[in-house]
């Protein structure tokens, strides 16, 4: 069965081959780099990436990008990996950075490291945001680009402020401050029922990722940088989750239950709670649909303040050519030109990844009219990586099966922390 | 039976076989060869494991509540989808006020795409403003978090399955039943017969060959449904909602541990089939269509 | 004849109740529509309050239709569906009438094999799918999308259990007037099962035109994609859900078969169902 599937593979692709040359002008030998891009087909990003396309092979004449959107990250990957398994993986993509232990273990990936080699590109991959880099360095290498990034900031409604007697102008700085101010902000009908909640961190999907604020202000890691070994079960972690738990059983001023993460940017605009954790990649959106004044802050200080990063990063494949491989790593570079993540921050409201970036003209006066823009660049001194091991989805699945059960209130946040560690250790062990 | 008419007979299956066997035999040998293996890693090449894929099925505790899960809401959809199909296609095949209006109404299932509709649901369950939530104002009800709590999400789940299901399964009833002739219907009344022992005695023999075909396809899709669960809950809160094909989903596509998820794919089809096989064979001997 | 009166006065009164559970019921089953009708005409701020001054709007119909080529959509999916439905008829009453007209030899484990996929679950074998279409050369195109369904089994099983049931003497008949295998087939049992055909029919229809996950894995061009692929643009996590562009996508992608039912409701019911499936 497999001789016979090699041949035939053999023989179409000699047959691609050949459609391939016949397809084009006779002298012009173009690069093919087919880009797989996480965003739903046609929303208003595929127009600028188609953008980004077009006037990068306009000024490579001898390189074709073409990229494709595949939908969500989850989708992007399976899309990806699939194709990858089947031999025909893409030349480039943007997957989660949190996914480089997965491209890394499948052998999917090349090291960005490969391709720099003149002191300029040295240079360009100096100019990240370290907290931005984090994820994408593994075993001393670095294996993915900075590109669509984002971290958790607080959103508040300044109306909701003064109404409650808060100063509009002044978000929580700590958790106590968090608390007391969200007990001023919770309003109740006759009945006992609440109208309007203090604050929610959602927790559907992915609640890992909120949570890691609550830790990392805890002042806890929670996996290292090996991604081998977490800490789920610190007494620190326990404490940060039973800091939320209580928000909500002890405080009543946080919804009971998951909070749904698509749902909580609605809640926000409905006022039915005066302040929310979410991603800066959501302030376009609220920007434009919210009626009433908000504001944008960092997340509160526990012991100090913190954030993880979050997003995706721009990987190259190994199973492209070598050209293939040079032209998307020029394209690469290309992207991230400052002039160039000024203005991706400017339209889609993703964090611009290096400080040359927030230099620029055009982004210094986005950030002076607009000063929430510059809260997420601010926070990034704080920030530390996205929660990511080696077998990154299971662990982290085991991880928010815990927060949920700790949430929905089936096990205590000790009993929910010690179980996901278990599973943790069970699913690391081999990679020790 | 001489050779010719053998070829001729094997002439007529081949197109159908050979897609078949390409599409699903030689993918689901593969997946039980896969299934005695390790999960090939770069570093690791895949070795043969024996039974350790299976043994680690029988200790996954999300396995099993998936499994617990699934025929919970296979055993609330298949019997309520079909029954409320039923009901329905019994209204508006007779005479109703605004029985154009009921048709339609019950029709919209078929023609919204789940994945759309998923979202619409989630606005219906969701708290503070959400549809269920209005309405159980306008009542005094207190208010719940459908989806976010783990006594209801899998109920939420289940009754999105249904919507959209007994609409579908309603017009191959109404079919059958704008087959049967009025005039039986008339002698009965004639006779005095309850509506009760008409419905027992005489339609639900005659659409016996119906209920048959829909319960095969509310059986089918009883594991096949996935797409809401997607949207709606991502099988939380804390694996409340995990259905089969969801918990596959995971490990397949997202552990991307394919030995793992090739032994589950092989209990299932085994399972099934099993299931499958002796229903038909059963219903062979006795439902001529 | 008093019985029967009788009868009607308890049947009329049963009515009643009939005719109000089933109204609860159709106002059940028809609210997520009449939620997307709502939302989809009026501004984003009224997709969760109902307020009879909220002004109209078709500003969301507008941001959907910008937000993919839904036309061409469309027009994928249909052809897809059809392609599928047609392939599907085809083959499968090829291979039903094989198993009812003719011995040979391993007919019942043939078969058995047939039944076997009916409850394979298609996206598990997504990853050797892909590879046998990639070496096909079929990825991203619609032929590739709809190749691994052109087979099947529920419609071979079906169509295998209606054949059985056609009288023989209608085709001792045709024999004897001369009518070859394929001729028999053609004019006494394709007619005989039509309505068997239609129900096959709208089943696989209303899959395809909902399968997801394969087409996403299987396409990359707006060419080969269908409407699934493209109503996904709003299941975006980032930003939230946005309700008002996803009920104004969902009526646009499924108005034209609302309106195909709302104006043949009457021959789709009677000709769908003519005979029933018996």
């Amino acid at each position: 069965m497999k001789t016979s599937f090699h041949s035939l593979q053999s023989i179409s692709r000699a047959f691609a081959t050949a459609f391939t040359l016949a397809a084009l002008p006779a002298g012009a030998q173009s690069v093919e780099v087919p880009f797989y891009f996480p965003v739903a087909v046609g929303g208003p990003i595929t127009k600028i990436i188609d953008q980004f396309a077009t006037d990068f092979n306009k000024e490579n004449p001898s390189i074709k990008v073409s990229p494709i959107y595949a939908g969500s990250y989850q989708d992007t990957i399976v899309k990806a990996l699939t194709a990858n398994k089947a031999g025909t993986p893409p030349v480039a993509s943007v997957l989660l950075s949190t996914d480089t232990f997965t491209l890394i273990d499948e052998d999917a990936i090349v090291s960005i490291d490969t391709f720099v080699k003149s002191p300029e590109d040295k240079a360009w991959l100096g100019g990240f945001y370290k907290a931005f880099l984090l994820n994408g360095q593994i075993g001393g290498k670095t294996w993915g680009v900075p590109f669509q990034r984002s971290t958790v900031v607080l959103y508040w409604n300044k109306e909701m402020f003064k109404e409650a007697g808060l100063d509009p102008n002044k978000a929580p700085q700590t958790w106590a401050e968090m608390t007391s101010m969200a007990q001023k902000l919770t309003k109740k009908d006759a009945s006992g029922k609440v109208t309007q909640y203090g604050i929610q961190i959602p927790s559907s999907g992915f609640p890992y990722w909120l949570f890691q604020g609550l830790t990392t202000q805890n002042d806890v890691i929670l996996a290292n940088e090996a991604g081998t070994q977490t800490k789920f079960d610190d007494p620190k972690v326990i404490e940060a989750l039973q800091y939320w738990v209580d928000l909500s059983k002890k405080h009543g001023v946080h919804p009971s239950g998951i909070v749904e993460w698509g749902t909580t940017p609605k809640d926000f605009m409905e006022k039915k709670v005066a302040m929310i954790w979410t991603t800066t990649g959501n302030l376009t959106n609220i920007r434009t649909n919210a009626k009433f004044d908000f504001g944008v802050a960092m997340l509160p200080a526990g012991k100090k303040r913190g954030s993880p990063t979050g997003g995706g990063n721009f990987f190259i494949f190994k199973k492209a050519t070598p050209a293939q491989q040079e032209a998307a790593f020029k394209f690469a570079k290309w992207l991230t030109q400052p002039a160039r993540a000024a203005q991706w921050g400017i339209d889609t409201g993703y964090v611009a990844v290096s400080p040359a970036a927030w230099d620029t003209p055009a982004l210094k006066k986005y950030a002076t009219e607009f000063p929430p823009a510059a809260v997420a660049r601010d926070q990034l001194q704080y920030a530390v990586a996205e929660l990511s091991t080696h077998d990154n989805q299971r662990v982290t699945k085991a991880f928010n099966d815990g927060l949920q059960a700790a949430l929905t209130g089936s096990k205590t946040a000790e009993a929910a922390m010690r179980d996901a560690q278990k599973e943790a250790e069970r699913l690391l062990r081999s990679y020790k | 039976m001489n050779a010719q008419k053998q070829a001729h007979a094997w002439l007529l299956l081949l197109p159908a076989l050979a897609l078949l066997v390409t599409f699903t035999h030689y993918p689901a040998v593969a997946t039980l060869i896969d299934s005695f293996m390790s999960t090939p890693k770069p570093n690791r090449a895949s070795v043969f494991v024996g039974l350790d894929n299976y043994a680690s099925m029988v200790d996954d505790p999300i396995f099993w509540q998936a499994l617990h899960n699934n025929l919970w809401f296979a055993l609330a959809t298949i019997p309520l989808s079909v029954g409320l199909a039923l009901a329905m296609a019994l209204w508006v095949n007779g005479k109703i006020a605004g029985r154009g209006f009921l048709r339609m109404a019950y029709f919209t299932p078929t023609v919204l795409p789940m994945i759309a509709v998923a979202n619409i649901w989630l606005f219906f369950y969701t708290p503070s403003y959400g549809l269920l939530e209005q309405a159980g104002n306008l009542l005094g009800l207190p208010s719940k978090n459908w989806l976010g709590d783990k006594a209801t999400a899998l109920g939420a789940i289940t009754a999105v399955a249904i919507w959209k299901e007994a609409g579908f399964f309603m017009i191959f009833y109404l079919a059958a039943l704008q087959g049967i002739n009025p005039s039986l219907r008339e002698a009965a009344a004639i006779e005095g017969a309850s509506r009760w022992f008409f419905f027992r005695r005489v339609l639900w023999p005659l659409l016996m060959p119906t209920t048959i075909f829909v319960l095969i396809n509310a059986v089918i899709n009883a594991f096949r449904m996935v797409d809401h669960v997607v949207v709606m809950t991502r099988g939380g809160p804390d694996n409340a909602t995990t259905l089969l094909l969801y918990h596959l989903y995971e490990v397949g596509f997202k552990f991307w541990d394919q030995a793992y998820a090739a032994a589950i794919t092989v209990v299932l089809l085994v399972a099934l089939a099993t299931v499958a096989l002796v229903q038909f064979f059963v219903l062979d001997r006795r439902a001529h269509y | 004849m008093a019985r029967a009166v009788a009868w009607r006065q308890s049947y009329s009164a049963s009515h009643w109740i009939d005719t109000c559970a089933a109204w609860l019921l159709a106002i059940l089953w028809i609210l997520p529509l009449a939620y997307a009708v709502w939302t989809a005409f009026h501004p984003t701020e009224f997709s969760a309050k109902f307020s009879l001054t909220a002004p109209l709007t078709l500003e969301n119909f507008a941001r959907a239709w910008e937000a993919a080529p839904f036309a061409r959509y469309f027009l994928n999916t249909t052809l897809l569906v059809g392609l599928i439905l047609g392939s599907q008829l085809f083959l499968c009453t090829l291979a039903a009438y094989a198993f009812v007209r003719y011995d040979f030899r391993g007919k019942n484990v043939v078969f058995a094999l047939v039944l076997v996929q009916l409850m394979i679950m298609p996206d598990i074998l997504l990853v050797e799918n892909y590879k046998t279409m990639s070496k096909l050369g079929l990825v991203d195109t619609l032929f590739g999308i709809g190749l691994p369904y052109f087979a099947s089994a529920f419609a071979i099983f079906l169509l295998r259990q209606t054949f059985k049931g056609i009288p023989k003497e209608l085709v001792e008949a045709a024999t004897m007037e001369g009518a070859s295998a394929l001729q028999i087939l053609w004019r006494v049992y394709v007619p005989l099962a039509k309505p068997v055909y239609v129900a096959f029919a709208l089943v696989s229809v209303s899959y395809h035109w909902n399968n997801f996950l394969w087409p996403l894995v299987v396409t990359n061009s707006v060419n080969s994609r269908p409407l699934t692929v493209g109503l996904q643009v709003f299941a975006s996590a980032d930003q939230g859900i946005d309700w008002s562009i996803i009920t104004a996508a969902t009526l646009l992608t499924a108005a034209p078969l609302l309106l195909a039912f709302l104006l043949f409701q009457r021959q789709f019911v009677q000709s769908f169902m003519r005979a029933g499936i018996k």
